[in-house]
């Protein structure tokens, strides 16, 4: 059985807790953490409309790229530490409902995190992301709650 | 020369110096295309040498202020001023996105405010990023937030722009009534910006209940830059009272903190004289006599019936909403050189005016003006990356929205304390 657990930023020991409650032992678990290149892209943005200021090759984009790339890896091995069980990491980066959809288009498996304004139940509760997969996904889908391991499966 | 021949002279010549400092190409200063530019308009009778050498001399106090600043503020950073902002804000955050966005718009519109939008888009964006890294909070709000503050945040003090310094010099105003008049306007946008943020993203702030709260406690400031800083900001109210000219204050303060550094042998001359960014400076000047040349040429009257000379709540709009679009065509450093002439002779409030367009108008467009993103998209520097629709939408809730609101506050300034 091969699981995908997809790593995000706040509701990432959720997603974590979930996988290793709800599937067997001997699952294939792989943990994918996505990069958004829009806070790179924002930085270089940013610097392109500073006029005159171009040549001095301070871009702020580009640091902002090293660090989300080092804090991806960071945040994966965290994630694998807690989920104790052998698993892969994969990092990827791009638009995280083509991203997730592609690690998982094999699986047996998909977990996610309900990551919306949780005080408001229904669909407000979910972000536009996680909706979209739990839409477009081919297989089964398990969404847990942010904050305690109650999870509750989501038939596809 | 004819006057239509000047003018396509100007025109051409500024064409070519903002073109090549949009596409940058080869990673060349932009002074390499601005100052032959420059020196061609004078040649060929474009612009006379009498009015470029006026030019320059009126402007070479304010490049040196802007100097001064920007090295106030690398020196700053050298002595780990952002490291430490970082750190406070991730304490203050408390595991909490809501509250990180809070401290990120404070630092962000004080950062700007007091050492200029470069800092905040280059020194302080990368820290605000680490910052979300090791909270393991979404990046996206904060990121947008800076990039935001950078221009919204510039309205506050003569050195948080370099829009301001050129119209703070045209003005006549005095550094503390400028701070004065436009105190309200700042705060009123940026609360604008706020309250627009935390409705946008709600979805990423309010994702927080297993934030993990790691964040160490923050070690002690740099004492040193703050206090310099600290004397620095008392310096610019204090030359501001007695009629010297404020860059006194800011050459002292970074002076200070060079002799600071270089006494613990942490700093190469290199690092103090790139930290001013000399071609950059140059640039300025060239430019400023490019724009010179097309203003004189014709475009002031051709522009002149476009500005309302009034201090009316309708007019000081529509000369904020003129300076905003100027701002989004060609970026506002352009468009302010050629709306100061025009807009000085209706005293502060129209100066005070398209300063609040000039400067909050960018947010509206994806790298600052159509005519960079033009520029990248032909040369395929443009990264498809960040989402454009999302960008413009933000733009587009928050921009004519804060515009609207600093404008008002603005003109209530005017009131209380007399334009």
């Amino acid at each position: 059985m091969t699981v995908i657990a997809w790593i995000v930023e706040t509701t990432w020991p959720a997603c974590v807790d979930a996988t290793r409650i709800h599937t067997p032992a001997d699952a294939e678990i792989v943990l994918v953490h996505v990069t958004d290149p829009d806070a790179a892209g924002l930085a270089h943005s940013a610097y392109a409309g500073l006029l005159g200021r171009g040549h001095s090759h301070r871009d702020p984009g580009a640091w902002v790229e090293d660090l989300a790339n080092a804090a991806a890896h960071e945040l994966l091995a965290t994630a694998a530490a807690r989920l104790g069980r052998p698993c892969r990491t994969r990092a990827r980066t791009g638009r995280a409902e083509t991203e997730v959809l592609a690690a998982a288009e094999n699986a047996e498996l998909l977990v996610l995190v309900r990551d919306g304004e949780l005080n408001r139940p229904g669909p407000g509760s979910i972000s536009p992301t996680t909706r979209y997969l739990i839409d477009h996904a081919l297989c089964p889908v398990l969404i847990a709650w942010p904050g305690s391991i109650q999870s509750a499966a989501a038939p596809q | 020369m004819g006057a239509v021949e000047a003018e396509a002279w100007s025109v051409a010549g500024l064409v070519a110096v903002l073109a090549w400092a949009g596409i940058r190409p080869f990673g060349w200063p932009e002074a390499v295309v601005a100052v032959p530019v420059a020196s061609i308009l004078v040649g060929v009778g474009a612009i006379s040498l009498t009015d470029a050498r006026s030019e320059l001399t009126e402007l070479v106090p304010v490049v040196g202020f802007l100097a001064a600043v920007l090295m106030l503020a690398q020196l700053c950073a050298h002595e780990g001023l952002f490291t430490w902002c970082g750190t406070a804000m991730a304490h203050m955050a408390r595991g909490r996105p809501n509250r990180l966005l809070t401290s990120v718009f404070v630092v962000a519109s004080l950062v700007t405010a007091v050492f200029s939008l470069d800092a905040t888009v280059v020194l302080l964006t990368p820290v605000v990023f680490a910052t979300t890294a090791r909270l393991a909070a979404r990046a996206r709000p904060h990121i947008y937030a800076c990039t935001h503050l950078s221009n919204t945040g510039s309205l506050l003090l003569p050195v948080s722009n370099l829009t301001n310094l050129l119209a703070f010099h045209a003005s006549g105003l005095s550094f503390l009534r400028f701070a004065g008049l436009m105190a309200l306007p700042w705060l009123v946008a940026i609360a604008t910006e706020f309250a627009v943020f935390r409705s946008f993203f709600r979805s990423d702030l309010a994702a927080t209940t297993t934030t993990p709260s790691d964040a160490d406690r923050p070690s002690t400031p740099p004492w040193f830059a703050v206090a310099t800083l600290a004397a620095t900001l008392t310096g610019f109210a204090i030359t501001s009272a007695v009629g010297v000219n404020p860059a006194w204050a800011a050459a002292l303060g970074a002076l200070a903190l060079i002799a600071y550094a270089a006494r613990r042998r942490r700093l190469s001359l290199t690092a103090i004289v790139s930290a001013a960014d000399p071609p950059f400076l140059i640039f300025v000047l060239a430019l400023a006599v490019a724009v010179r040349a097309v203003i004189d040429n014709g475009l002031d009257t051709a522009l002149g019936g476009w500005l309302p000379h009034t201090s009316g709540l309708t007019g000081l709009l529509g000369i904020a909403a003129l300076a905003a679009v100027a701002a989004n065509l060609i970026n506002n450093l352009p468009a302010v050189l050629v709306l100061l002439p025009l807009a000085a002779p209706g005293g502060p409030a129209t100066v005070l005016a398209v300063l609040i367009g000039v400067n909050i108008g960018p947010n509206l467009t994806y790298t600052g003006s159509l005519a960079t993103m033009l520029w990248r998209r032909i040369l395929r520097q443009h990264d498809h990356t960040t989402s454009l629709t999302e960008f413009t939408t933000l733009g587009a809730l928050t921009t004519p929205a804060a515009i609207v609101a600093a404008l008002v506050a603005l003109w209530g300034s005017l009131h209380v304390l007399g334009g």
